[in-house]
């Protein structure tokens, strides 16, 4: 029960921009998968694990924090 | 997914070019596109003194980083627009990869500062003017980086702009069938008169997303939050249509906007070839127009140039 109750509450945490916010998404997710789900296009961002960046096929786990970085600029 | 060129585990897949790399390849593979451009374009030589242009978003200290590392002599320009909150942030920015990289490479940054200059940041400027910000602050920031490159006698000016920015351009004046803009949109733009800076684009070879990559990659600490004046601009929704059209299939934005390049030289080696005159080249369509201004000296193509009559009315709409 205590085990699952972590689990629950162990989600990754995925920051977004624009406005910038905090999601918390279960896991493992590939990170293709995780943009689809978010509705954004792979053309449009970088996928940050940590510090590093990471490919659309990477399997994202619970416990990574992840940040989803748009880099379009409107100049 | 690995890297295409030594087989350990990749950290970025570039569709259009069907590979992925390590950090050591695209870092490889970023450097040979800025080369490709800089050599196939004739942007500069190895002697030529640069100026960059900086704003502290990824493109411009990417491109400074880049031209360092290449070992070209390039020295930066900032423009301090002075609106609140985004112009701190992006300056300090600037200073601080002037402080860490381009001082190890004696390169220097130079601060144009509007609030000094002009009188007050450029949103209060367009409000006296009756203008909008963007267009006021693209008026000021091709008069500073014009004149700081020609009084300072640099060479060539040279700016971020990447393949996006360029192909969503290009979609605007196709949309709009402005042709008269299709010749200005080369990466490199000959000083055609005396007081005009030639000016370069030696990212126009590599996406905005591999633009961002290379700097988060290298550790360079840019703006991510853009200036907050592009909020709603038609480019973010150009480049938005030709990002899902590039997801769909790799390779369009680079096909569009290259395409064009090589349909445009094409033109004018034809042109050249038959017994019909060839249309002017730009070059020497803004001989043919241009002449100093008469306050500033600085070349236009009426009697007082864009920049001297909008400081004039800022001037008059002040002390009204
Ligand atoms: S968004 Fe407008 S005001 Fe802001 S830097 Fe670009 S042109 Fe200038
Ligand atoms: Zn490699
Ligand atoms: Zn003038």
């Amino acid at each position: 029960m205590h085990f699952l109750l972590f689990t629950f509450t162990s989600h990754m945490r995925v920051t977004l921009s624009h406005p910038e916010r905090q999601v918390e998404i279960p896991g493992p997710k590939r990170v293709k998968d995780l943009l689809r789900d978010l509705n954004l296009v792979v053309e449009a961002h970088l996928v940050i694990r940590g510090d590093d960046l990471v490919t659309e096929d990477e399997l994202l786990k619970d416990e990574d924090q992840v940040e989803i970085r748009p880099v379009i600029s409107g100049g | 997914m690995n890297c295409k060129k030594c087989k350990i585990k990749a950290v970025i897949g570039l569709p259009r070019h069907n590979a992925a790399f390590c950090k050591a390849c695209f870092n490889e593979f970023v450097l040979e596109q800025v080369t490709r451009a800089i050599k196939g374009e004739r942007m500069f030589g190895r002697d030529d003194r640069i100026l960059v242009a900086v704003s502290g978003g990824k493109d411009s200290l990417a491109l400074w980083d880049i031209l360092l590392k290449l070992g070209y002599k390039a020295d930066a320009l900032y423009v301090d627009l002075g609106i609140p909150g985004y112009s701190t942030k992006s300056r300090e920015k600037v200073q601080q990869f002037a402080d860490s990289v381009a001082r190890t490479h004696e390169a220097k940054l130079l601060i144009h500062k509007v609030e000094e200059e002009e009188g007050a940041g450029i949103r209060e400027l367009a409000d006296l003017i009756h203008r909008p910000t963007c267009s006021t602050c693209g008026t000021i920031k091709r008069y500073q980086f014009n004149r700081a490159a020609v009084e300072q006698h640099y060479d060539v000016m040279a700016t971020g702009h990447n393949l996006d920015d360029e192909a969503s351009r290009l979609l605007g004046n196709v949309l709009h069938w402005q042709e008269e803009y299709l010749d200005k949109q080369g990466p490199s733009l000959p000083a055609s008169v005396e007081g005009f800076a030639k000016k370069v684009k030696p990212l126009y070879r590599l996406s905005e997303r591999e633009v961002a990559a290379y700097s988060v990659l290298n550790r360079i600490d840019y703006i991510v939050d853009e200036c907050p004046m592009a909020k709603g601009s038609k480019m973010l929704l150009y480049k938005e249509v030709l990002n899902r059209l590039e997801t769909e299939s790799p390779g369009t934005k680079q096909a569009f906007y290259c395409g064009f390049l090589e349909k445009q030289a094409r033109a004018l080696q034809q042109g050249s070839g038959q017994a019909q005159p060839a249309p002017p080249s730009m070059a020497e369509k803004d001989r043919a127009t241009l002449h100093p201004c008469a306050t500033c000296s600085q070349p236009t193509t009426a009697e007082i140039c864009s920049y001297c009559k909008m400081m004039a009315r800022a001037k008059a709409g002040s002390t009204r």
